[in-house]
């Protein structure tokens, strides 16, 4: 909500702005403050000011309260800053995508600002600066629920610029949300690369003491400094703990849980590796670093769908969409079922060229369309099955798959960049 | 400015008996040390340039912190892996009632901050905190003291041990909601302190929603006193020593004042920081302290204090400002410093003194201090002691100081400036409706002095029990007791006097829960035990059992009347011989032996009967 009419024009005619020093007598009472942002949930009639005390209060002001500026805000220019050094250190691409790699917070207006240049990541964080000559770009500036297939081509050729231009890694700061659809997206995309590309996020914001944004960074600077390795990944707390991390594959990730800093896990595999502080240990091959100049394919094939059966899904609700549709990965039940009307019109479509793709939304655990009637008739119905592969990057794959091959069914089927697998550990 | 010889003002934090502010989490404190994690936290910058590289390296070789987290009693959001839930509505009403009660204003919007704090004692590395309420005031004695401010705050975690480089919290205190009360610096002697404290607790405990017991109640005071300077005195948890805190803190301002108009006197200069290594003059000293020190790869190093002789430690022990740098050398970690007006002693030997004087190139009235530990712990804590030294030349240094269990207190750190405080996010605001005023308003809990009279009236018992019971927050627990078993009398008398002594034991017999002691007094009144009983079943449930636990161990609840005549007439038997000398005289002699064994088991009055009965059978 923003201010009432009332209160706008109060502030206007005084010219008032976030930051100005007001006084307030509002029902006989004198208040002194500095002017805050208006909260989104705050009531239309309150100015938020912050005391000498250092706290915010809302004050509700009527058009007969008296309301003056006593200072207006002072203009602060930034610090400059020295350039870091950059001599007998290797380059290490941070590009930005939305989510702040790190930031300041104005304790006087409560603002929180983001660290964008080198010369304030550098200030930021130092001991990353140490390491590595940080080159940070900003690509885009928006929350991971807005990032769209036309975000994952862009990065994809700006990852590749970066690492044919000789980057001994590139970082990926990235919103958490849809962090493992970009991380699949980017695996197909970039196909070989000389060096690791590392999507990092964060679950606490780095606003906060407590953030463990600083921690994933400065691991994932140290597993790409350190490790011989070439892969696209994610990299995360591994548990509750700061000293804790996984390395996952980017199409074997999978946020699984809203707010933990351990929410992303490896399905169906262990994670490529974990860390504990400086150590670290692999619990699978990968590819190795190398001077392979990269070639990515970013072509896809948009007119994709990604659906969860339910009990209850009509065919009648879902015919034209499925039928009009380029492809459709469906997350059925256990082994990879849906009801008998849905396999009907699954067929229906795949006659009329749809590629199907079945996953099972179980996560854990692969496809098995042999076992039950409901499984071969939807073998019978021509769908595609994709064992382990987890439904986003199932998704994420068929898209690339149809753009890029000729054959998508074998192109399915084959794993490419450690998406599936035949063998699942019993750990016990 | 002010003409009184003290000034005071104190913040009061005392904990809500809800759930926890920003969960749901049940509030109360386990034994439990289950499901630990390691954090690390960073200091957010504040504006950009203004985190400088050395605090931030500091910051990393710092401190990693261990949490236990509990279940039941603490959640993600307690481990900061979940946002805050909205501010729980209980807590919001009973700090809006406090602040009606003090006729204070409160805000139209509360708004929560995050105050940065890094000990770890957050897992955030913030608290919570929102300011309710201004400008509210306290009648007393026909005087007034201002309420400057009342807020709504999060506890911090418990700390449960602190290592090399690590602290372990455990998470069952942290989130617990805190009211927050500041008075103005309004008191002017240590009476009045104690007195508003005592007061403000009543008022606070007449809501119905604080939780009792040691720790739930936690004092700062700031105190100064003229030319003197402010000390925070913090975390105070026990209020008969609060008058002892500030008589302390008085005399101690009042003799650094001494010190330094001695100093000046004597023309004291400021002292050179810089430590020299006198570890030749120290080699064979039979000092235990030094010769670890030395055996372990440590050095000595010593400070010279021209013109500080006898102020350090003088007029048998009335000066004591080696005390202050011993403080303040213990911060960098050594276990303190020696300094010349405590030697030659601790192992020193006259010859070392006068070795290290020479090598000091002392006169006299100059005085030296020396510390034996690894060269950068030495050197460093040294230096502090210089410092503290220099400023004793300019009077009082404003400090935060930690309250000791003998009333004195000990140096803790420098006074926090401004708090850094920015907006917390994630927590919305609330708007404080009239509706939501008019219903507090309305439903005001009944005022101590108003409880007190009535207490007289509906259950007859005395002015000073009633006002006792009432001060101690027991009137609600009392009534029901009262009420239900018709006990009025064994209950003012439990609560009046039996719990102040309890309590003077060091036993935290608050903490009992009244549902505990309600169930005790159910089972006085079915007869499980007698009466005289009740003080050590209260010590052995203040010692953490429940009711009927109490009263099976003490064995209360086994002696029906048969075996009670057994007792007695075995008593009797043995001293037939003087039963029949005394005749029915002998029962008062025998009542004490009776009572020593019986106590407790039986009611005093009963066992009288019981002997009488004896005597007479015997005799006739």
């Amino acid at each position: 909500m923003s201010y009432s009419p009332e209160l706008s024009s109060v502030l206007e005619s005084l010219q008032a702005s976030n930051g100005d020093l007001l006084r307030v007598i509002s029902s006989g009472r004198e208040h002194v403050g500095t002017l805050m942002p208006h909260h989104d949930f705050s009531d239309p009639d309150v100015l938020v000011l912050k005391l000498k005390s250092g706290y915010n209060i809302g004050i509700k002001v009527s058009v007969d309260d008296d309301v003056s500026v006593l200072e207006r805000a002072a203009r602060r220019e930034p610090p400059r800053r020295e350039k870091p050094a950059v001599e007998g250190r290797k380059r290490v691409a941070i590009i930005g995508t939305g989510g702040t790699i790190a930031s300041y917070a104005d304790y006087r207006t409560g603002a929180v600002h983001p660290a964008l240049s080198a010369e304030d990541l550098a200030a930021s964080v130092p001991e990353m600066a140490d390491l590595a000559y940080l080159d940070p770009k900003v690509l885009f500036s928006i929350f991971s629920e807005n990032m769209e297939p036309r975000h994952w081509q862009e990065l994809a050729v700006a990852v590749s610029k970066e690492l044919n231009d000789g980057a001994e890694a590139v970082i990926i700061p990235h919103g958490t949300d849809t962090m493992g659809y970009t991380a699949a997206a980017l695996s197909f995309m970039l196909g070989e690369i000389p060096r690791p590309v590392i999507l990092v996020g964060s679950q606490r914001s780095s606003d906060r003491p407590s953030s463990d944004a600083y921690s994933n960074l400065m691991a994932a600077l140290r597993f790409a400094l350190e490790q011989d390795v070439a892969e696209v990944c994610v990299l995360m707390h591994s548990g509750p703990s700061d000293d804790e991390f996984a390395v996952h594959f980017g199409t074997r990730v999978r946020k699984m849980h809203s707010s933990r800093r351990d929410a992303f896990r490896s399905m169906n595999v262990p994670p490529l590796a974990q860390m504990k502080d400086c150590e670290v240990e692999f619990n699978a091959p990968c590819r190795r670093k190398s001077d392979v100049k990269v070639t990515p394919s970013i072509e896809l094939q948009k007119d994709v769908l990604l659906l969860q059966y339910y009990p209850g899904m009509h065919a009648s609700q879902f015919s034209n969409l499925i039928v009009s549709a380029r492809g459709v990965v469906m997350s059925g039940t256990g082994l990879g079922h849906v009801n008998r009307d849905m396999v009907g019109l699954i067929s229906r479509a795949v006659y009329g060229g749809t590629e199907v793709v079945m996953t099972t939304q179980c996560l854990s655990g692969a496809t098995n369309l042999g076992v039950y009637d409901t499984g071969r008739d939807l073998i019978n119905a021509g769908v595609i099955t994709v064992m382990d592969m987890l439904p986003e990057t199932a998704y994420v794959k068929l898209m690339w798959a149809m753009a890029n091959s000729d054959d998508v069914r074998r192109t399915m089927t084959t794993p490419l960049q450690n998406e599936m697998g035949e063998r699942r550990e019993m750990h016990v | 400015m002010s003409e009184h010889e003290l000034t005071c003002g104190i913040e009061i934090h005392q904990q809500l008996d809800t759930t926890k502010l920003f969960c749901s989490c049940r509030s109360g404190l386990v034994e439990s040390d289950e499901g630990t994690f390691l954090r690390r936290l960073r200091p957010t910058a504040s504006e950009m340039g203004e985190m400088d590289r050395a605090a931030l390296l500091e910051s990393q070789k710092g401190m990693t912190f261990r949490y236990q987290a509990p279940q039941g009693v603490s959640c993600l959001v307690d481990a900061d892996e979940e946002p805050p839930h909205v501010a729980d509505e209980e807590a919001t009403d009973t700090v809006l009632t406090f602040a009606t009660m003090m006729d204070a204003r409160i805000v139209d919007e509360i708004h929560f901050m995050r105050k940065l704090v890094i000990d770890g004692s957050n897992t955030a590395g913030f608290q919570r905190s929102a300011l309710i309420a201004m400008d509210g005031r306290l009648e007393m004695n026909g005087k007034t003291v201002g309420i400057q401010s009342i807020c709504l705050e999060e506890d911090a975690a418990r700390k449960v041990d602190a290592g090399d480089g690590e602290i372990t919290y455990r998470l069952d205190r942290l989130g617990i909601p805190l009211i927050e009360i500041a008075t103005g610096p309004d008191m002017h002697s240590p009476e009045d302190v104690k007195e508003v404290a005592l007061r403000i607790g009543t008022l606070l405990r007449a809501t119905k929603r604080v939780k009792r017991g040691i720790g739930s109640i936690r004092e700062d005071l700031n105190i100064s006193i003229p030319q003197g300077a402010r000390i925070e005195i913090k975390g105070v948890q026990e209020l008969r020593l609060l008058p002892l805190y500030v008589e302390n803190e008085v005399k101690r301002q009042r003799m650094l004042l001494r010190v330094r108009s001695m100093l000046q006197e004597r023309g004291a200069l400021p002292v050179a920081t810089e430590p020299v290594d006198v570890t030749e003059s120290l080699k064979g000293s039979g000092s235990k302290v030094i010769r670890s020190a030395l055996k372990s790869g440590g050095r000595a190093f010593a400070v010279r204090l021209p013109g500080f002789a006898g102020v350090l430690n003088g007029e048998d022990g009335a000066l004591r400002l080696g005390a202050e740098l011993a403080g303040r050398a213990r911060t960098r970690g050594v276990k303190g410093i020696f300094h010349s007006d405590e030697l030659p002693g601790h192992g020193i030997t006259e010859d070392e003194v006068s070795s290290l004087r020479q090598s000091l190139s002392l006169e006299d009235g100059d005085a030296f201090a020396i510390c034996a530990a690894d060269e950068d712990k030495a050197v460093a804590a040294l230096r502090m002691a210089a410092e503290r030294a220099n400023e004793a030349l300019q009077g009082v240094p404003e400090e935060t100081r930690d309250p000791l269990p003998d009333g004195g207190t000990r140096y803790s750190r420098p006074l926090p400036g401004a708090a850094r405080m920015y907006p917390e996010t994630d927590v919305p605001p609330v708007t404080v409706t009239q509706e939501r005023l008019r219903l507090i308003r309305d439903n005001l809990p009944e005022l101590p002095d108003e409880t007190i009279r009535r207490l007289v009236v509906e259950y007859g018992v005395n002015e000073q029990q009633a006002s006792q019971i009432v001060r101690g927050g027991n009137d609600a627990a009392f009534e029901r007791i009262a009420r239900t078993l018709e006990l009025p009398a064994a209950a003012a008398t439990v609560f009046a006097n039996t719990f102040p002594e309890i309590e003077r034991e060091g036993l935290d017999v608050n903490a009992v829960p009244d549902d505990d002691v309600l169930r005790l007094f159910q089972m006085l009144s079915e007869g499980r035990f007698a009466k005289e009983a009740l003080p050590s079943l209260l010590r052995e449930m203040a010692s953490g059992k429940a009711a009927e636990d109490a009263v099976s161990s003490l064995g209360l609840s086994s002696l029906n009347e048969d075996e009670a005549e057994a007792i007695v007439r075995k008593l009797v038997q043995e001293r037939a011989d003087f039963v029949k000398e005394k005749g029915m005289a002998a029962a008062g002699p025998l009542m004490g032996p009776l009572m020593a064994e019986m106590r407790g088991k039986v009611d005093g009055k009963a066992a009288s009967e019981l002997l009488q009965k004896a005597i007479k059978e015997l005799l006739t």
